[in-house]
């Protein structure tokens, strides 16, 4: 398969879970889409390594992996944090911050 | 061969993404989050990263989603309408958006000489992507950023049990604050001797 597919791939689930961000209220469904978006941003590191013939875009896939476990993890304590504190699960009602 | 399965696998992947955006419950759509990762999976088999694929299947679909799915129960979001923040029109201005990205994104990727990497991409070796290589470059050439990846590891989760700890406001005697214990030191003294177990984390019960 050449090269060009993979990307394609990629930049197609990327434009979808950039969508998702703006479309979706709820901060659990906004965190899957940037996993989507992270994921799609895999795809093309790890097609461009194949690509060149080295294996640095694989570690640079599995640093991206590690980081999205991060963000995984603090994106879900704020989640439980704003759940315990009875405020509403929605990114439009939650604006405090805001000013 | 290969074609079929990058076909198979490129559908799945897409399936699974459009399904994560568009199911309204989600629950359903971390389901379907699960669906796409691993798509993506066979997908880095194709592409010959073997360890990639495996660690793919085993920390996202094993134990990332799982934290998902605990969420999505423990808060319990139900229905929920998908809608944009104001008027309607921003719902369809993002899709165009999106749109706008993915033309974008094809020309900079069809327009390129990308074809100059030919059918089948250049060099590949044995062992290539496998656990044994993959392993020799992180404890090698890239040393400093495994480590990295390490403290940051350690940092999120200190910082997730923090932020998720059972708390509403200080003015209980046993609730405990981190800047309160780094100047006192001692924990024993406020937590009333049940430092280090799951009572400490829970704070008070009737909260």
């Amino acid at each position: 398969m050449n090269i060009e597919w993979y990307l394609v791939v990629s930049a197609l689930v990327f434009c979808i879970g950039a969508g998702g961000i703006l479309v979706r209220r709820n901060p659990l469904v906004i965190l899957l889409c940037l996993e989507l978006m992270l994921n799609a941003g895999n795809l093309a590191l790890v097609a461009f390594a194949r690509a060149h013939g080295n294996q640095d875009g694989q570690i640079f896939a599995l640093v991206v992996m590690v980081v999205a476990a991060c963000e995984v993890a603090v994106g879900l304590g704020l989640i439980v944090a704003i759940y315990r504190r009875r405020l509403p699960i929605d990114v439009d009602e939650l604006r405090e911050l805001q000013g | 061969m290969a074609e079929v399965f990058f076909f198979l696998a490129a559908i799945g992947a897409l399936a699974g993404a459009i399904g994560t955006v568009a199911l309204r419950n989600p629950f359903y759509s971390v389901l379907s989050l699960v669906c796409h990762l691993l798509s993506l999976a066979a997908l880095f088999l194709l592409l010959r990263a073997e360890f990639l694929a495996a660690a793919q299947v085993i920390v996202y679909v094993g134990a990332v989603m799982v934290l998902y799915l605990f969420v999505v129960a423990y808060v319990g979001g139900g229905e929920d309408p998908i809608r944009a923040a104001g008027s309607p029109g921003l719902r369809w201005a993002s899709a165009l958006f999106a749109g706008a990205l993915f033309v974008e994104l094809s020309i900079a990727v069809l327009g390129t000489g990308l074809t100059a990497f030919g059918e089948e991409g250049s060099g590949w070796f044995a062992g290539y992507g496998t656990p044994g290589e993959i392993g020799r470059l992180l404890l090698t050439d890239f040393l400093l950023a495994f480590e990295a990846a390490s403290i940051l590891l350690l940092i999120a989760a200190v910082g997730a049990v923090i932020l998720a700890r059972r708390r509403a406001g200080l003015e209980h005697p046993r609730e405990i604050s981190v800047a309160e214990m780094l100047r006192r030191g001692s924990r024993d003294e406020m937590t009333g001797g049940e430092a280090g177990t799951m009572i400490e984390a829970g704070g008070p019960p009737q909260r």
